[in-house]
């Protein structure tokens, strides 16, 4: 039995986290071990496409580009998933099989979450119908802000249920939580609701994901394992677009999770334009050669 | 201190030197390796000495300000490039002052050069919005067609300047690329780098797009080979004897490598630095077919 009271969470060291974020980002990752940092890198992305003016043809590209990144190098990792909106669920499916990518869509009225309970869960139910393997849902930020934290909850518990074997990814969009301490709050609701994945962002936000942020987020994890023994992943999503700032975030998740959750189970980086700043250093390390944007395909 | 005199002594002024910096992205950034060197021309002067990462950054840098500069019409390139001069003309004796500094040549022969250099600046900004009047042309051709050809810059170019003259001959590169609407990226005089890291405050105060033009300090023989394989640098200009090296270095990318072997004299030889020929190489010819409608 959830209570109000297990929504309570000690209050965050803004000083002290942000010092330690800083602290780990000076680390210096270099040649093998960066190479080795990248592809994983590669692994871990859910490739995304999150626009009004999406079509079956870019989401094929796209679908193309997550399961062979570059083209003549067959020895690097598929992407983990790609994202999509649920009308084009079935594209990426069709485009998908028989690769180990899966297909993610955003649901319940992505990005602002303002629509009616019902129409949520119609939509998750359309996408994973339509086959989708991960549904990435937005939280009711409205609600959140104005303290109803049970309704949040039993959002994510309904959503949970309407996505049956699909994974759940929850989108916290900390950027309009505003404070520290509400990300924490908010991690833990999602948590206790059962959602698989915690996920930064929209995308649609600015900011999106900061490493403070993700790192709320992976201490929140960790405990979470510690207390229940279940494990739950992170996903920094929206901003990411230097491979130098991923292999950050790698480092982070090391010294906070441990090599446990340096797996794409556990952790994602949802991106665009990522893969192909990270393709770039991967081909740069390989030849020792600056190398030019131009010569990556762009979708 | 003594009580002595204290009141009627003026305070002796604080020493305000100036730490010459590179020019990336319209910012005055260290080098991202933190290393310095002090060149052969300026003994007790320590400046950047650039590696291969800062080259990385100006290229990003200046990749984006090629959208910018690239977009602008010739008209009002030509507009920036006499803010140029007028810049360089109100800056002269510090610019000349740097060179002097730097060289150890005589005060009038540093004065001639940057008067020079304004000169040079003056004639090029009149050729930006005559370049497809002079380099274009439109073409004869046996339909009902008009066809025009017109010239649009070649994108990123790397410049690595003479060792002297270290302003003149900088401008002499960097003005007809940037008239073609190319940004740039410069490696300054090795030796005699103060002049040429001035310019990066010429621009900075002359409505130059930030990232259209980009200077970096350092060694000729370390930056070179990082120039010549960058696959998102489109040309070269390079002012020296040709080097099969660096052509070859070039040759992955299908970069168009011109080198410049002037004398020191040649610089300031007005007959061999306004020519379009200096332009000519780093644009690229686009040819439209237009259907005649009677």
């Amino acid at each position: 039995m959830i209570t109000p009271t297990d929504f309570r969470v000690p209050p965050v060291d803004a000083i002290a986290l942000e010092t330690r974020v800083a602290e780990l980002a000076t680390r210096s990752i270099k040649k093998d071990a960066k190479k080795k940092g990248l592809e994983m890198v590669v692994a871990m992305t859910d490739l995304t496409t999150l626009e009004g003016m999406d079509t079956p043809g870019k989401v094929k590209a796209l679908c193309r580009k997550a399961w062979r990144p570059l083209a003549g190098h067959p020895e690097l990792p598929s992407c983990a998933a790609v994202c999509v909106y649920p009308d084009l669920v079935g594209t990426a499916v069709e485009s998908l099989r028989g690769s180990t990518v899966a297909v993610a869509s955003v649901a319940t009225a992505f990005p602002s979450g303002r629509a009616a309970l019902d129409e949520k869960l119609a939509d998750t139910r359309r996408a994973v119908a339509a086959g989708a393997g991960e549904i990435d849902m937005v939280i009711d930020r409205g609600a959140f802000l104005a303290g109803r934290y049970g309704q949040v909850f039993d959002e994510i518990c309904r959503v949970k249920d309407a996505c049956g074997e699909a994974h759940l990814k929850v989108i916290l969009e900390t950027g309009e939580l505003r404070t520290y301490d509400n990300v924490r709050r908010a991690c833990r609701i999602a948590l206790l609701a059962g959602g698989d994945f915690l996920k930064t962002s929209t995308g649609k936000v600015t900011p999106a994901s900061t490493m403070p942020v993700v790192m709320l987020m992976l201490e929140a994890v960790r405990d979470h394992y510690l207390e229940t023994g279940r494990l739950v992943g992170v996903k920094a999503a929206g901003g990411i677009r230097a491979a130098k700032d991923a292999l950050r975030y790698l480092v982070m998740v090391n010294e906070t999770c441990g090599d446990h959750w340096l797996d794409a189970r556990y952790f994602r980086f949802g991106a665009s334009s990522l893969l192909n700043d990270v393709l770039m250093q991967w081909v740069r390390l390989r030849t020792g050669v600056y190398q030019r944007p131009e010569d990556f395909s762009k979708d | 201190m003594n009580g002595a005199g204290m009141n009627d002594a003026t305070p002796p002024r604080p020493d305000v030197r100036k730490t010459y910096k590179l020019y990336v992205g319209g910012k005055f950034p260290r080098t991202e390796s933190g290393r310095s060197y002090e060149p052969a021309g300026c003994a007790g002067v320590q400046v950047c000495r650039g590696s291969r990462k800062d080259l990385r950054d100006a290229v990003v840098a200046a990749r984006k300000g090629l959208e910018d500069w690239s977009g602008r019409t010739g008209y009002n390139r030509g507009q920036i490039l006499y803010r140029l001069a007028e810049m360089l003309e109100t800056r002269k004796d510090a610019l000349a002052a740097e060179i002097v500094a730097a060289s150890r040549i005589g005060d009038e022969a540093a004065v001639r050069e940057v008067e020079a250099s304004v000169d040079l600046c003056c004639w090029w900004a009149g050729v930006p919005d005559k370049l497809n009047a002079l380099l274009g042309s439109q073409n004869d051709v046996n339909g009902p067609f008009f066809v025009f050809s017109t010239v649009e810059p070649t994108g990123v170019i790397g410049v690595i300047a003479p060792e002297s003259p270290s302003l003149l001959g900088l401008l002499a590169l960097v003005l007809p690329l940037l008239a073609g609407g190319n940004a740039v990226v410069a490696l300054v005089s090795e030796g005699r780098p103060l002049a040429g890291l001035a310019f990066g405050e010429v621009c900075a105060s002359s409505d130059v797009p930030a990232g259209a033009v980009n200077l970096l300090s350092g060694l000729r023989s370390e930056l070179s080979p990082q120039f010549a394989s960058h696959r998102d640098v489109d040309g070269l200009l390079i002012a020296g004897a040709p080097d099969a090296a660096i052509g070859q270095a070039a040759a992955d990318s299908v970069k168009r490598v011109r080198f410049a072997p002037l004398s020191q004299a040649d610089w300031s030889d007005g007959a061999r630095v306004r020519r379009l020929d200096w332009v000519e190489p780093f644009v690229e010819c686009k040819t439209l077919w237009h259907p005649v409608a009677w």
